[in-house]
């Protein structure tokens, strides 16, 4: 165990390996999440000009487009966020196991 | 437009922001005298709790363009404007995302900190400060209009005034370092402002349910004065009349001329079209008369509810808002040292989750109070001067003694969103550039903090005021184009060069300053052009990750030598004990069993 973190300090070949791995790792969780963002937000302005009629829809009262640009982008950013900081955190764990084991 | 609020409102209003003030640097004295911990924000890293350091970052974040601009962008333009705070919101995912955790490792706190650690080449310090002023900057001047806004329109006082007012109170808060240094102080701010917009908003609303005219309100097919109004025009408009209508116009003598600039007073009848209407003028219009808009606000309820127009260059509008919004927030000046009070990068990221979470429940409020000033305050949309309806809109809906109380909350709400943006941002800006001398003097401190505040006080006083929350977008696209590539690129590619760098730098900021100078010789640009002029960001990040990306692959032989040192600081987890350069001393935790690592 020990000789793996001093390979990590010395920059040896393996321990650039390893740390390129957990960079690649947490870099593809934080597109993956900017994807879900675009796709289900960043989307909707596209969506409206595309389908415009979407834009007159009612639900429980309130116009579709002030339901989901109003209220529902919060939650949902806050649920990507809460999905990012525990993969993040698992990333960082399996970086430990590897360099423990 | 002032004699919307009668004298006793003024009274409740100004002593309103003065609790706010004398609270503020109260609870800093408390703060600093109280708990050691939190009085500096240098000692305060590592033991600042991640709640209450989202709490702060939240209240020295939401600015007058969240407070006051959103909810005046939204009774302009309607559901488009819901962009606005999305974006504002979005910019701590992104920060979450690509750097919070990394940049706290890094141990810089500061661009130019990060750029210098990074790159290794000292006169990139320079020119990122360049940057982190002009952003500062960019951010600051909004924030005086906004406080001349404010009284002007509950006080009316000159707007000058309001701006002036603010500058000693920024000057006194960052000279004592009462009210920003302490996180306590920052973790109020964003409590009295969530406070001062909800319940605003909850009394309003159950007002409107209670009237029992919703339905009705939203069907007409444009806003409507309900009662016989008079308004006063302070600033020149260009006015949109959509529906031909009788009006009475009082214009100074000798104006030029047209159906709304007589020469002195007369009963007009005015068709659709648009009209020219001069400062000084007074228009009086009988219930029942559709409002006439400004130039560019939304003058149908159809097309207000309705997110899309058909214009494919206001779609551009929009996604090159957005970007500038979601990659804008990581390169704010005071936004990154706070992350720093964080005690480690998972720490940071739980921060930023917290912010978001924060924001998000701020943000619905603005909507509601920008939606129901449609329906009660449209007067705003005859002066202009929508950024007030947050001001305005309790008295319009209640004409009784709480509508005065609701005001006076929303006045003071404003009034710390101003000085806990201003100063932490003046804070922040010149703490970067006196961390650029190599011995910083006794003198060079207070002297930075003066010429910081009091440069975009005078740009204030000498620039008219446009929308809020869309000149606070030029900072964002500002720090979209320079520090976002910087960062991002930094923290994830080992490839980028310090000349790959500047160039980025130079390229994306150069853009903006050109897409602002374009703007200030030519207001009002149309089609895609204008939209692009007014937010250049779709145009001005990409050019500056290609230059950042192209350049540095030209340069491969001047990758810096410490780069794989620097990526396993940034991105090993914190148990490692990579983050402050050195190896810590054995450590025996809980998690690691007691075993002795490292």
């Amino acid at each position: 165990m020990p000789r793996t973190i001093m390979e990590l300090e010395e920059q040896t070949s393996v321990g650039e390996v390893l740390v390129r791995y957990l960079v690649r790792a947490q870099l593809r969780s934080a597109l993956l999440m900017t994807g879900l963002l675009a796709a289900g937000l960043f989307g909707l302005p596209l969506l409206f000009y595309v389908l415009p009629s979407l834009g007159d829809m009612v639900i429980a009262g309130i116009r579709l487009p002030w339901l989901v640009l109003g209220v529902l982008p919060y939650p949902f950013m806050a649920l990507l966020g809460f999905w990012y900081s525990r993969a993040a955190a698992r990333h960082e764990r399996d970086f430990l196991h590897m360099i423990e084991r | 437009m002032g004699s919307a609020v009668p004298e006793v409102s003024v009274f409740w209003t100004l002593g309103g922001i003065a609790v706010v003030v004398v609270a503020t640097f109260a609870i800093g004295a408390w703060g600093s005298s109280h708990a050691r911990a939190t009085s500096d924000l240098h000692r305060a890293r590592r033991l600042v709790r991640e709640e209450r350091n989202a709490a702060a970052i939240s209240g020295e974040y939401l600015s007058a363009a969240s407070f006051l601009g959103v909810a005046g962008l939204i009774l302009k333009d309607g559901s488009t404007a819901l962009w606005y705070p999305i974006g504002f919101a979005s910019g701590y995912l992104a920060v979450m995302l690509f750097i919070a955790a990394p940049l706290r490792r890094s141990g810089a706190y500061t661009v130019p900190d990060f750029a210098v650690v990074r790159l290794d080449l000292p006169w990139l310090r320079w020119l990122t400060t360049v940057f982190v002023v002009l952003i500062g900057w960019l951010y600051l001047v909004p924030q005086f209009q906004a406080a001349g806004l404010t009284f002007a329109v509950i006080a009316e006082l000159p707007t000058w005034a309001g701006a002036v007012a603010l500058l000693p109170v920024v000057l006194a808060s960052v000279f004592s370092g009462g009210m920003r240094a302490v996180t306590l102080v920052q973790a109020f701010q964003y409590w009295l402002k969530l406070f001062a917009i909800t319940f605003p908003a909850f009394v309003l609303f159950a007002v409107f349910l209670l009237g029992g005219s919703a339905q009705e309100r939203l069907n007409a097919p444009g806003p409507v004065f309900e009662r016989d109004t008079d308004v006063a025009v302070e600033t020149s408009v260009t006015l949109q009349v959509t529906e031909p209508t009788w009006l009475r116009v009082t214009a100074e003598p000798g104006a030029p001329g047209g159906p709304l600039q007589p020469d002195g007073t007369a009963e007009v009848w005015v068709p659709p079209g648009d009209y020219q209407v001069d400062a000084g003028s007074s228009l009086s219009f009988g219930a029942g008369t559709a409002v006439p808009v400004v130039a560019g606000a939304e003058a149908e309820n159809g097309s207000w509810m309705h997110p899309a127009s058909a214009d494919p260059a206001s779609l551009v509008g929009t996604y090159s808002l957005i970007l500038a919004t979601f990659l804008g927030t990581m390169g704010l000046p005071h936004v990154l040292v706070r992350f720093y009070a964080n005690p480690s990068g998972h720490g940071a990221r739980r921060t930023a989750l917290f912010v978001l979470i924060l924001l998000g429940t701020f943000y619905l409020f603005p909507t509601v109070l920008g939606l129901l000033s449609r329906l009660f305050a449209p007067t705003l949309l005859v002066t202009g001067e929508t950024d007030a309806a947050v001001l305005l809109l309790p008295h319009a809906m209640l004409d009784n003694w709480l509508g005065a109380l609701l005001t006076a909350l929303t006045a003071a709400g404003a009034f710390a969103a101003f000085v806990s943006t201003s100063s932490g941002l003046v804070v922040s800006v010149a703490g970067v550039v006196a961390s650029n001398f190599q011995r910083v003097k006794n003198w060079h401190m207070p002297v930075l903090l003066l010429v910081t505040a009091v440069v975009p006080t005078g740009v204030a006083l000498l620039v008219a005021e446009q929308d809020l929350a869309r000149s606070v977008g030029l900072a964002f696209a500002m720090a979209a184009s320079t520090f976002c590539p910087l960062l991002v690129l930094g923290v994830w590619w080992r490839r980028l060069t310090a000349l790959g760098a500047s160039v980025g730098l130079l390229a994306g900021g150069g853009l903006v300053l050109a897409a602002l100078a374009v703007s200030v010789v030519w207001p009002h640009p149309g089609g895609l052009f204008g939209e692009l002029v007014r937010q250049p960001a779709l145009v001005s990040v990409p050019v500056a990750f290609a230059a950042m990306v192209l350049v540095s692959l030209g340069t491969k032989q001047q990758v810096p030598e410490g780069v794989s040192r620097m990526m396993l600081r940034m991105h090993a987890p914190d148990r490692l004990g990579f983050q402050d350069g050195r190896v810590r001393k054995p450590v025996v935790t809980k998690e690691s069993g007691g075993r002795h690592r490292l």
